[in-house]
């Protein structure tokens, strides 16, 4: 085990904000990502949806006149 | 339906054939299938490979602690590159086959290997603060990646400035194809020129030169960056499928489905 306690840990043995500046920073980039992804399908799957949704109500449409 | 597509649906499906993948709306569902396991890899893998980082590899005798950062720096640094790489070998692709499905592989991964480049940057300066004393220097290792960092900028804010997908593609492909080039200059950067930045981290004819957990831990990492890298890039080239195939049956079908799970 690396180390004595959980001060310690966080401490990186005094390069605790170089490497928690690393860490954190990266996996903030990374659920950026993540969230800027499923916001771009469910809003590409929802726009296909609707163009469907579209098509269905102008046909009924030209079916009536 | 285009000419492409109607003929790829027409491949014969006995045994396996690379080129049926080759059309959206065969891949779209095998995409699908793909996600779950890169996601469940890139979890376990990174899981695995803090805790070797962190509590299996010891505290550098020259560096103490600040060596941590590496367990990212060296996967993001190297994804980078893989990532521009395999942008530019499907811009190429799509330049020969005039595949539409190489290009939005292209535009799919771009954003991904933006964010190593990135993080690659940013990881090192912080380390470079400690270790070299200083953020930043204009040294060719640095100054190299910070311009393929520039070219995924460059290459996605093409793609959006030009309204003609078409177009817009043949045109990222240009940047694509031409900034490979500058790939073999950040890995051969430390050798050609003097440089702060230390030599290569591993390599396949010499022996290794760090101990064998830190190795352990960074090649679990680069794993875990390769194995995010395919779920990411899967999941927004099934987007791009959709955003540009709105107006052909398979999305058609697919959006009346409703079905999300294909």
């Amino acid at each position: 085990m690396n180390w004595e306690s959980a001060s310690h840990f966080w401490a990186m043995g005094g390069y605790g904000f170089f490497v928690w500046g690393s860490y954190g920073v990266t996996a903030a980039v990374i659920a950026a990502e993540l969230f800027a992804l499923s916001r771009r399908m469910t809003k590409a799957r929802a726009q296909a949806r609707r163009d469907v949704a579209l098509e269905r109500i102008d046909a009924d449409k030209r079916g009536r006149a | 339906m285009s000419e492409s597509q109607s003929s790829a649906a027409r491949a014969p499906s006995s045994g396996f054939n690379f080129f049926h993948y080759a059309s959206p709306q065969t891949f779209f569902p095998l995409a699908g299938k793909l996600l779950w396991p890169s996601w469940i890899a890139a979890v376990v893998l990174t899981l695995a490979g803090l805790y070797i980082g962190f509590f299996v590899a010891p505290t550098d005798a020259t560096q103490g602690d600040s060596y941590r950062i590496i367990f990212i720096h060296v996967p993001a640094a190297w994804m980078s590159m893989v990532v521009y790489l395999a942008m530019a070998f499907w811009c190429a692709v799509g330049l020969v086959f005039n595949t539409r499905l190489s290009f939005m592989m292209s535009s799919a991964l771009a954003p991904t290997g933006a964010m190593w480049a990135f993080v690659a940057l940013w990881t090192g300066a912080l380390w470079g603060k400690p270790t070299w004393g200083t953020y930043w220097v204009w040294d060719a290792r640095l100054t190299s990646e910070l311009i393929l960092f520039f070219l995924y900028c460059g290459y996605m804010a093409l793609q959006a400035a030009i309204d003609d997908p078409r177009r817009a593609d043949r045109a990222g492909a240009l940047i694509a194809i031409v900034g490979a080039v500058n790939v073999p200059i950040i890995y051969f950067s430390v050798k050609w020129w003097n440089t702060l930045h230390q030599g290569a981290s591993v390599s396949l004819t010499a022996a290794p030169t760090m101990a064998t957990t830190m190795l352990t831990g960074m090649l679990v990492m680069a794993l875990a960056a390769w194995a995010y890298t395919i779920g990411a890039a899967l999941v927004r080239v099934r987007a791009i499928m959709i955003e540009r195939e709105r107006n052909t049956d398979w999305v058609r079908q697919l959006a009346s489905n409703g079905d999300s799970k294909t």
